[in-house]
């Protein structure tokens, strides 16, 4: 998962365009401005990675952007609750194009152990998703390595596909949609504790 | 130079409380109460109904009509001075007969004691009591919290709303034992809900008109303050 200067021409388009494409995702991958989301023991870790010892600076992101219009990429570290998603949400709308998110932890990705009533079961429910960390915190090596597939996946970005960068809203009529009632009923059999509380008391 | 101010109570003043020991061989059961307990039996013989010391802590379960009087005795007695309501929780039991526990826990700086007081809630009664907030202002939030989670409402409670989860939450009461660990609604809905919050809406409008920031609402909002909206919608 070298970033080491290679040219693969990976189609037709022409060596212009190809090269334009290198030279714009070599700026991009290596001056990824990190919008911090921390909740959770997963800041911590996080806060580690930004510290001298793991120094996230070797990578281009010294300047954690507490600001969501100056970010490139979100890092939600740690579990969202429910009261949380709509400010998640709209930090993710404030963030301009090109955008990527790490959802770091098993928390953010899953729910983690909160299957509970408070927890949203996944970041990628409410806001696209690029790099997943697992670990219950992920180590600051976890969260590195998670950044540098990040990296190579923007360098992989090209120009003429348009589709990368847009934001789809889910449309009813495509025959990729799957209805919520749908997705509960298929994630029903899944977690531990589906019917863990129900009395009838 | 004085001496620095000492962060608990000046030295001297309560001769009668003991030093901090970390206390050794504690019996589960039984052991010296609390001289509180012993206290408010001689001062409201009517109203305590029974005292427990497990792992030496005293519990006092008291008769919820006389709670308020009660603690607030307990507050400015000179023997007593319970000046620090640490929690307001309650406990719900899977049980007929004792439907629910609301637990006052109390401690007194200068005396050095923690006293646990509980009231019993009647089968069939309300979920009702007497707030405490007139006596420590500091049960604002913690009577808030125990209403989020229970659905206790504390009577005379200035602004009994709900604390931890947001304010259009609609699937009841998280902590009763009858609320499924997974919440009630399906996790569609429940972040259909959600994302459907304005995460501006974080205050309550009755907050919002008391706060100095009033001037600077948006116009909209202040509209929308003086017609009486509730909540921040």
């Amino acid at each position: 998962m070298g970033l080491s200067v290679s040219y693969q021409p990976q189609s037709q388009e022409g060596w212009i365009t190809t090269k334009l494409d290198f030279l714009v995702n070599w700026g991009r991958a290596n001056s990824l401005w990190p919008m911090p989301f921390g909740t959770a023991c997963c800041a911590i870790e996080f806060m580690a990675t930004a510290a001298s010892r793991f120094d996230l600076a070797r990578f281009g992101m010294e300047r954690m952007s507490y600001s969501p219009r100056q970010a490139d990429v979100l890092i939600c570290a740690g579990r969202v609750p429910f009261k949380l998603a709509p400010v998640i949400r709209r930090i993710w709308l404030q963030m301009p194009q090109p955008k990527w998110c790490i959802s770091m932890g098993a928390c953010a990705s899953s729910g983690g152990m909160f299957d509970n009533y408070a927890v949203v079961q996944g970041i990628d429910t409410i806001i696209p998703v690029d790099v997943y960390v697992p670990g219950c915190p992920p180590r600051p090596e976890g969260l590195l390595y998670g950044i540098r597939m990040l990296q190579a996946k923007v360098m992989r970005e090209r120009m003429a596909d348009t589709a990368a960068r847009e934001e789809m809203e889910p449309d009813p009529t495509s025959h990729l949609y799957i209805p919520p009632p749908a997705i509960d009923e298929l994630s029903e059999p899944f977690g531990n504790s589906v019917q863990q509380t129900r009395s009838g008391l | 130079m004085t001496a620095p101010d000492s962060v608990v109570s000046p030295v001297g003043e309560t001769p009668s409380a003991p030093g901090p020991v970390s206390p050794t061989g504690v019996a589960h059961r039984g052991g010296p109460a609390n001289p509180s307990a012993e206290a408010m039996r001689v001062r409201w013989p009517a109203a305590v109904r029974r005292v427990d010391v497990v792992w030496g802590e005293t519990s006092v379960v008291i008769d919820p009509a006389m709670l308020v009087d009660i603690v607030r005795w307990l507050h400015d007695d000179p023997e007593q001075r319970y000046d620090y309501l640490v929690d307001v929780t309650a406990v719900e039991f899977r049980d007929a007969q004792v439907p629910l526990e609301i637990v006052w826990h109390l401690r007194s700086l200068p005396h050095r004691r923690f006293l646990r007081l509980k009231v019993a809630l009647v089968p069939g009664s309300l979920l009702e009591v007497d707030s405490v907030w007139s006596i420590y202002r500091s049960a604002d939030w913690l009577e808030r919290e125990c209403y989020d989670m229970f659905g206790i409402r504390f009577r005379g409670h200035p602004d009994l709303r709900r604390i931890l989860m947001w304010e259009q939450y609609r699937e009841g009461h998280p902590l009763r034992k009858d609320f499924p660990l997974r919440g009630r609604f399906s996790r569609s809905e429940q972040l259909r809900q959600a994302l459907a919050a304005n995460p501006e809406a974080k205050y309550s409008m009755d907050e919002l008109s008391i706060a100095d920031a009033y001037e600077d609402l948006p116009s909209e909002m202040r509209q929308r303050l003086r017609a009486g909206e509730a909540t921040g919608e």
